[in-house]
């Protein structure tokens, strides 16, 4: 099996084939993208755990590029204060900690984990639960401490952030109370369904009819819990949307399932008419399943509080007198002095005092190139220094930051997105409001012609017009739906959103980090002569250091080899002296001027640098922010799908042009604000435009918030993934129209199922309200209509699709 | 078929203990995590990892603890 050929073995980025890294495992060398991938995979190698590899079925994270650095930033979890902060004892000299592990993405994730920490001598205990990211690890501080397991953790290319797992708590408790409502709700259809079936058979055979009244009190006994326990959301849904005065699917749902207890309830009680505990209890069991995956979803796709925290470091080195002290973010204060290193992320939005430096602001403003900040400019939190270390004076911190506004206009333009009605909710609100006037015009009539029948005739209506196959029709045909999507690679967070998916007519992208990488890369290295290829890219590094300009950021995960003096010829290259002599990087005939020799220079789309000194030329680097993989055919697919493509990018005007070139997309805006992208939805949306946002960024979060559906990236910002209605779990584009085309064809088994379950109704309702429908054929018609209904949903997940890419694995490469 | 009047009772007693083991399951976090219990059968095997570097080697009694 070629398996993701050309793709970097540990984090499964494409490569191009050209780059310099590999790691040997298993007999053969393994291309990697990067220094940290390489350093990681050799880690995991070096510690006998390379079966990672082969049981993993996603790709790992890519590392960060300061992976030296990683051992001396958990230090200051070891403080006493600090200690007690994130962790708590057990009683017995050990400790207990709760964190949460960013990059954890699959089961052999969590193997890892456990296996490399679980080897550390004085830890009892390493359990990490990949669906939630969340780790426990119990230890025994006098033989190990809490920073040698969390370097551990960031050596094996996670990130840990202890005391964040706060909200997975919470999620997790969600989930155990759903899970116990859906199995009480399991457990009991099953043994309703059973005593349902002995009632049908005896009412052929002539059931004795103490035996039948038992059973008939049985069935009650067990449906009643599932009823008001596992039923108990759609009730609390209902009340709270009768109070805002939004009749939504809650209502009828309520309505059906209350409606048709009670009336059995009734009827078992005065000992005559129909029971229809069976249907009641189906109907239960299967709002519930879909809710529970719905649920699953959601939480796989994170929370606000989570992700806004990933965006920020855990710990700031504040200045305490004339020393410095490492403390927890939400610790400082406006008028702390905190210390940002290279590489390290800025805490809090304040002043950079002294000489300044460079900032990558590019999650917040999408902007590419990185940002001067000199003497008393602002620093953002979030931003991340690329620069010498700067001393920045606190000014805002918590809610006042950019970034904590940044989640604000993030859920006011979810609180302001264009009401579209969703179709089952407008026909809930009409069918609501028609069976009750119905019901008691029924009641009215018969409270006058029999009295004596008035009230069984109009719990028949309610019964029989149960809107169970109605409430059915949507939900069932979504989860099918969402369930088949997850496996080829779209995550569904709102179920809801496939509805307007189907509608969608008009798709802008962003272009950093959706339509291309984000991030420009060293693609190729072609010695000339006998150079080495590592020794050619450490010069270029060292010469690079000392640039601004935005190919410099291909150089910065590569070792420099040694300081370097640099002079920048604008729109040339640098020249610069290391060791003793004199480089040129850039242009190849700039470079090449320095010995007069020039070298074939290769045909490429790349932006391609040569290396050269005095005796001539070193080495040809290419670098490049390279399409992501397939985009072009991806964005062709969804043209054909009938939706017009625009891209909306922060960046400058020539590199969207470009992307927009090679994507084959026609309408373009380059330095859009957030606010400027999210005028231009909201006229296209004007326009009548259903408009879908594709974006990975946090300054997408609110664009993507206001479009009818935003898709993020998985590997974007997790802000972006939490106000996204989609995520694309692997790195293409790819799941994209085929989700559009899977949301057309759910729209089409909704509407079938609707037509069907209403005119269900219609027909039975009349034949109710005149009293002719016997109480058997009821039962019998509104458990077969729901399951007519769920059975047409099931079609949708049988739908053949391309399988998506799958992972690198020793098995699959070891095939080849 | 009145043993139907005793084997009815018995069988929801059995139901009763079912959802009780359930919510016990639940409550303890067996069903916390659905994925990795299926690999790490497969994986839990006799290759024991060298600790992390710069880690000197222990006996591990209580690695399983």
């Amino acid at each position: 099996m070629a398996s993701a050929p050309g793709a970097c073995f540990h984090c499964g980025e494409p490569l191009t084939g050209r780059e310099p890294w590999t790691v040997r495992l298993e007999d053969a060398d393994r291309p990697v993208c990067c220094p940290g991938c390489k350093a990681v995979a050799e880690f995991i190698r070096d510690t006998g755990l390379a079966d990672y590899y082969e049981y993993r079925t996603a790709p790992g994270l890519k590392p960060a590029p300061e992976l030296d650095d990683t051992d001396a930033q958990w230090l200051a979890f070891d403080r006493p204060e600090l200690l007690e902060q994130v962790s708590s004892p057990l009683g017995d000299d050990r400790r207990e900690c709760s964190l949460l592990v960013e990059g954890v993405r699959c089961a052999a994730c969590s193997w890892l984990i456990e296996k490399s920490l679980g080897s550390l001598p004085g830890v009892t205990e390493a359990r990490v639960n990949p669906a939630t990211a969340r780790a426990r690890l119990v230890w025994d501080p006098a033989r190990v401490r809490l920073s040698r397991l969390l370097s551990a953790l960031s050596r094996l290319g996670y990130r840990p952030h202890p005391g964040g797992a706060a909200s997975a708590e919470i999620a997790e408790a969600e989930r155990r109370r759903a899970l116990r409502r859906l199995g009480v709700a399991g457990l009991g259809m099953m043994q309703v369904m059973m005593f349902a079936v002995a009632l049908y058979a005896g009412a052929f055979q002539q059931m004795d009819e103490g035996l039948e009244r038992f059973l008939r009190l049985v069935s009650m006994a067990v449906a009643t819990p599932v009823v008001l326990y596992s039923g108990f959301p759609f009730f609390a849904g209902a009340a709270r949307d009768i109070r805002a005065g939004r009749p939504g699917m809650d209502v009828p749902v309520a309505i059906a399932v209350g409606g048709a207890w009670v009336a059995s309830v009734f009827h078992v009680l005065s000992g005559q008419g129909e029971v229809y505990f069976d249907s009641v209890t189906m109907f239960v069991f299967f709002l519930s399943l879909g809710r529970f995956l719905e649920m699953g979803a959601r939480h796989r796709a994170g929370d606000t509080r989570d992700s806004l925290a990933r965006l920020l470091p855990d710990l700031a080195r504040r200045r305490a007198g004339g020393d410095w002290e490492d403390v927890p973010v939400r610790e400082l204060a406006a008028g702390d002095r905190v210390l940002v290193r290279h590489g390290e992320t800025v805490p809090a939005d304040g002043r950079v005092s002294g000489s300044g430096g460079r900032f990558d602001e590019s999650m917040l403003t999408g902007e590419s190139r990185p940002v001067q900040r000199r003497d008393s400019d602002m620093a953002v939190a979030g931003s991340v220094n690329l620069g010498e270390p700067v001393e920045v004076l606190v000014e805002r911190t918590g809610g006042d930051m950019l970034v904590s506004s940044m989640a604000r206009l993030l859920e006011r333009a979810q609180a302001e997105r264009p009401p579209v009605a969703l179709a089952a909710d407008r026909v809930a609100r009409w069918f609501v409001t028609s069976v009750l006037l119905a019901a008691a015009g029924v009641y009215l009539y018969w409270l006058q012609a029999a009295p004596d029948r008035a009230f069984e005739i109009t719990l028949a209506v309610l019964v029989v017009t149960c809107p169970c196959a109605l409430s059915l029709a949507t939900p069932a045909a979504l989860t099918a739906a969402t369930n088949f999507l997850a496996r080829h690679g779209l995550l569904v967070t709102r179920g809801a959103a496939l509805e307007r998916l189907a509608g969608a007519d008009y798709a802008v992208f962003d272009k950093t980090g959706t339509l291309t990488r984000g991030r420009l890369r060293v693609v190729g290295v072609h010695p000339v002569g006998n150079t080495d290829p590592d020794r050619a890219l450490a010069l270029a590094a060292a010469l690079e250091r000392a640039s601004e300009h935005p190919v410099a950021r291909a150089f910065r995960d590569i070792a420099p080899a040694g300081e370097a003096k640099v002079s920048v010829v604008p729109g040339q290259g640098l020249e610069g002296h290391i060791a003793g002599t004199d480089y040129r990087l850039g242009r190849p005939d700039f470079a090449a001027a320095l010995s007069g020799v020039t070298p074939p220079v290769p045909e490429s789309e790349a932006t391609v640098l040569l290396l050269a000194d005095r005796s001539g030329p070193l080495a040809l680097i290419e670098v490049a922010d390279d399409a992501r993989h397939g985009t072009a055919r991806d964005l062709a697919a969804l043209r054909d799908l009938g939706l017009a493509l625009e891209i909306a990018s922060g960046d400058r005007e020539m590199p969207v042009a470009a992307v927009a070139a090679t994507a084959g997309v026609e309408c373009w805006a380059a330095n859009q604000s957030p606010e400027a992208k999210l005028a231009r939805i909201r006229r296209l949306q004007g326009e009548g435009h259903t408009v879908v946002m594709v974006g990975d960024g946090v300054n997408d979060a609110p664009v993507l918030a206001g479009a009818d559906v935003s898709v993020a990236m998985g590997g974007g910002t997790a802000l972006a993934q939490t106000s996204a209605d989609l995520v694309l779990l692997g790195d293409t584009l790819g799941p994209l129209p085929l989700g559009v085309r899977i949301a057309r064809k759910t729209r089409r088994v909704i509407l079938e199922n609707l037509a069907w379950a209403a005119g269900y109704n219609l027909v039975a309702l009349p034949l109710a309200a005149i009293g002719l429908i016997q109480p058997w054929m009821a039962a019998i018609g509104m458990s077969a209509s729901s399951l007519l209904v769920v059975l047409n949903a099931l079609r949708l997940s049988r739908d053949p699709a391309p399988a998506g890419p799958q992972p690198a694995t020793l098995a699959g490469e070891a095939g080849a | 078929m009145t043993i139907l009047y005793l084997l009815i009772p018995l069988s929801l007693v059995l139901l009763g203990l079912a959802v009780w083991a359930f919510f016990w399951a639940v409550n303890s976090g067996q069903f916390d995590d659905l994925d990795s219990p299926a690999w790490r059968i497969l994986l839990d095997d006799e290759k024991r990892p060298p600790p992390a570097p710069g880690e000197s080697e222990e006996p591990d009694d209580e690695r399983d603890a």
